[in-house]
This record gives C-alpha cells, structure tokens and sequence, in this order.
C-alpha cells in the first residue's frame, strides 16, 4: 500500500509531540519528587509496601489453616447448628444447637454441662468460661471452608465478628482460642504447637492477610 | 469455708472446693431426689438449677456455686405444686422413676423460658435428659399439659 506523503508528515509530527509530552512529564516528576519533604504520610506508604510478602502471608496461611480445620478449632465453627464433638468431628451427642446468642438454648445451654475449668477424666466436657459457637448472625463457619474460603472470610469485617487487623491479631491470644491446646484427655492437640500457631497467624496478618489462589 | 444458698437456705460448708455439687446435695446436705447417673454430664439425671441455670451436679464444682443460688427438685415448688409435678402426676409420666428429678428441672428451665413450646421446643430442650424406661412420649405430653396449667395460672 502506497503511504501519502501529507499523511506521513502529519504521523512524524504527532510522534515528535508524543516524545516532548512523555518527557516534560518525566522530568518534571522527577524533580517534583526530588524536592519534595520526606513527610509521614509518604512514610506510612512506604512502610506498607516494605510489610507485604504475599507468598510469605500465603505460607504462613497454610500453616494457620491446618490448625483451624482441626477438630480442636472447626468442632466449634460447624456449618450446622449442632456442634462437632472427638477427633473425627462427629455430630455432638445430645444434639445442643447453637441458639441465638451461640450459648444453646434452654436446659441446653453449653454452659450447663462444660465447666469453666475442664473436667476429670477421660472424654468428659472440656471446659473454659467463654464456651460457645459462634453467635446466629455471625456463623463464621469452617468446616468445608477450602484455604481460600476461609481466608477470605477471616479477612472480611463483615463475615469476621467484625475484627479489625488489630483485633484479629488479639483474637489469637483468645483464652478459648488457647483452650485448643488443653482440652482435656482422649483429645488429639492441633498440628501445630500454640506458640507456632500464633506466630504463622501473625506472619499472614503482618503480610497483608493474604488468601492462597 | 463456701457458703451458698440451696432451695433458699444459707449453707457454709468446710469442704474441698473441687467436691462435685451433686455430692454436697446427696451426701453433705442430704437432699436425695437429684440422682447420680453417669457422672459425666451425659445423661442429666443431676440436673439442678444454679442461679435459674440446668447445670448438671456432677460435673459442677462446689467452688462454682459459691455465693449462688441452688435449687433442687425438693425446692422447686413449696407443696410439690409446680405445674410440671402436677402434669406429671396427672399423666402418671414416672416408671421407674431415676431420671425423672433431672427430667423435670430441665423442663422448668423450658417453660420459664418459652410459655407455650413446641413439640421441636421440648425436643432441643430435653435432649440431654436420658430415659432408659423410654418416657419420652409421656414426659413431652405432660411438659404441654403443664404450659397449658401455666398459661391458666392453676
């Protein structure tokens, strides 16, 4: 195809603007930002940037992950009403259902049978003095919940018993969420040890919080 | 020494605070009508009240019950006239009669709550309460019987 000669012209010229537009622009950023006082908001931004390792927040998620779909944590985060009891998450004997307030119901209430302290004995109630599922309009469910899933649902203030980054990173010192790690005899322990537990929470919360693909 | 108040009486006992509160009821204070079962919180034959709660006996420490209120079968009318005893009687629900001191104090914890349940009302409400005579049709029907004795105020 045969190029017009004005056509060519008006193509050079638009290409010669383009070049001095790019350039003013980028000389003029740099200097701008050269010049520019160091001030705390651009720190703050800084310091965030510096604070997100994806992968290592994906990493240390997987490592929460096991913990929380272990039976000591995910019996109580049943995706019914009724929670899980043992270490092959059975439906709870006696049938309590979750109830309003997450406490049970009537003669039903958790509290009526798990004690404050656990009790003696092999497979009696564990106790602790916040015993409960998660209340009716916050399930905060985790069983059948992929890593993904939960993550999400963890991160989001509206499905999280509405935590902030501060209040989660608190949650995982929880004297119930603790209570996972003595529950009494005939109980297996989570996978991971408590204080490895509330360090892979910390590592994914300070990276972002960031949910595996 | 704990002091506690059983069926509106003052108790100040001098005992090990990890005593179960069933053994304080049967063997201390000598109030019989709540029954050992399993001893493990499975069955609900020791059903009591602790502060209006259907706390199971044997699995309660006497030191949680410090300072509260206890009440038994044998406190939980004045003349044995609470509409549930009266239902009760009225429908002969008791065969042998072990289970029956915990089955009533957990309906009691019921109809305060919800004056007029369900059957699927009673069914969550009495799970926890185990039958071996299988009275469960009789116990249902007489918890309906006494709502209805509540709700006319006889």
């Amino acid at each position: 195809m045969e190029i017009k000669p004005g056509k060519k012209r008006l193509n050079i010229r638009h290409a010669k603007f383009a070049i001095i537009i790019i350039f003013i622009v980028t000389v003029s950023g740099l200097l701008t930002s050269g010049f520019r006082s160091n001030t705390s908001h651009e720190k703050a931004w800084v310091v965030e940037v510096n604070n997100k390792d994806s992968i290592a927040s994906v990493d240390a998620f997987m490592k929460v992950y096991q913990v929380l779909k272990s039976p000591r944590c995910m019996n109580c985060h049943p995706a019914g009403d009724i929670p899980l009891q043992g270490d092959d998450s059975h439906l709870h004997t006696m049938s309590p259902i979750r109830g309003k307030d997450g406490k049970g119901v009537y003669a039903m209430k958790c509290s009526n049978c798990h004690q404050p302290n656990n009790s003696a004995g092999l497979n009696t109630p564990p106790g602790n003095p916040k015993w409960a599922l998660p209340p009716e309009d916050m399930k905060m469910v985790f069983e059948g919940k992929s890593p993904r899933e939960l993550a999400l649902q963890i991160m989001d203030y509206k499905r999280n018993g509405h935590k902030n980054k501060a209040q989660l990173l608190e949650h995982a010192r929880d004297t119930l969420v603790k209570a996972g790690w003595n529950m009494g005899a005939g109980r297996k322990p989570p996978p991971l040890s408590y204080k490895e537990f509330v360090a892979a929470w910390d590592k994914w919360n300070n990276n972002g919080g960031v949910a595996p693909k | 020494m704990i002091k506690l108040n059983i069926n509106n009486k003052n108790y100040e006992l001098d005992i090990d605070p990890d005593t179960p509160l069933l053994w304080v009821l049967r063997d201390i204070i000598g109030l019989v009508g709540t029954k050992y079962g399993c001893g493990v919180a499975q069955c609900g034959a020791c059903v009591v009240h602790l502060n209006g709660e259907a706390v199971r006996s044997c699995v309660t420490k006497i030191s949680r019950a410090a300072g509260q209120n206890v009440i038994t079968i044998e406190g939980l009318s004045e003349n044995n006239d609470h509409p549930l005893q009266k239902a009760w009687v009225e429908l002969d629900v008791v065969q042998c009669g072990y289970c029956q001191a915990g089955q009533i104090m957990s309906a009691a914890v019921l109809l305060r709550e919800n004056k007029n349940p369900t059957d699927k009302d009673i069914e969550l409400a009495m799970e926890g309460n185990i039958c071996r005579c299988g009275t469960y049709l009789r116990i249902k029907k007489a918890i309906h019987l006494a709502a209805e004795m509540q709700r006319n105020g006889s």
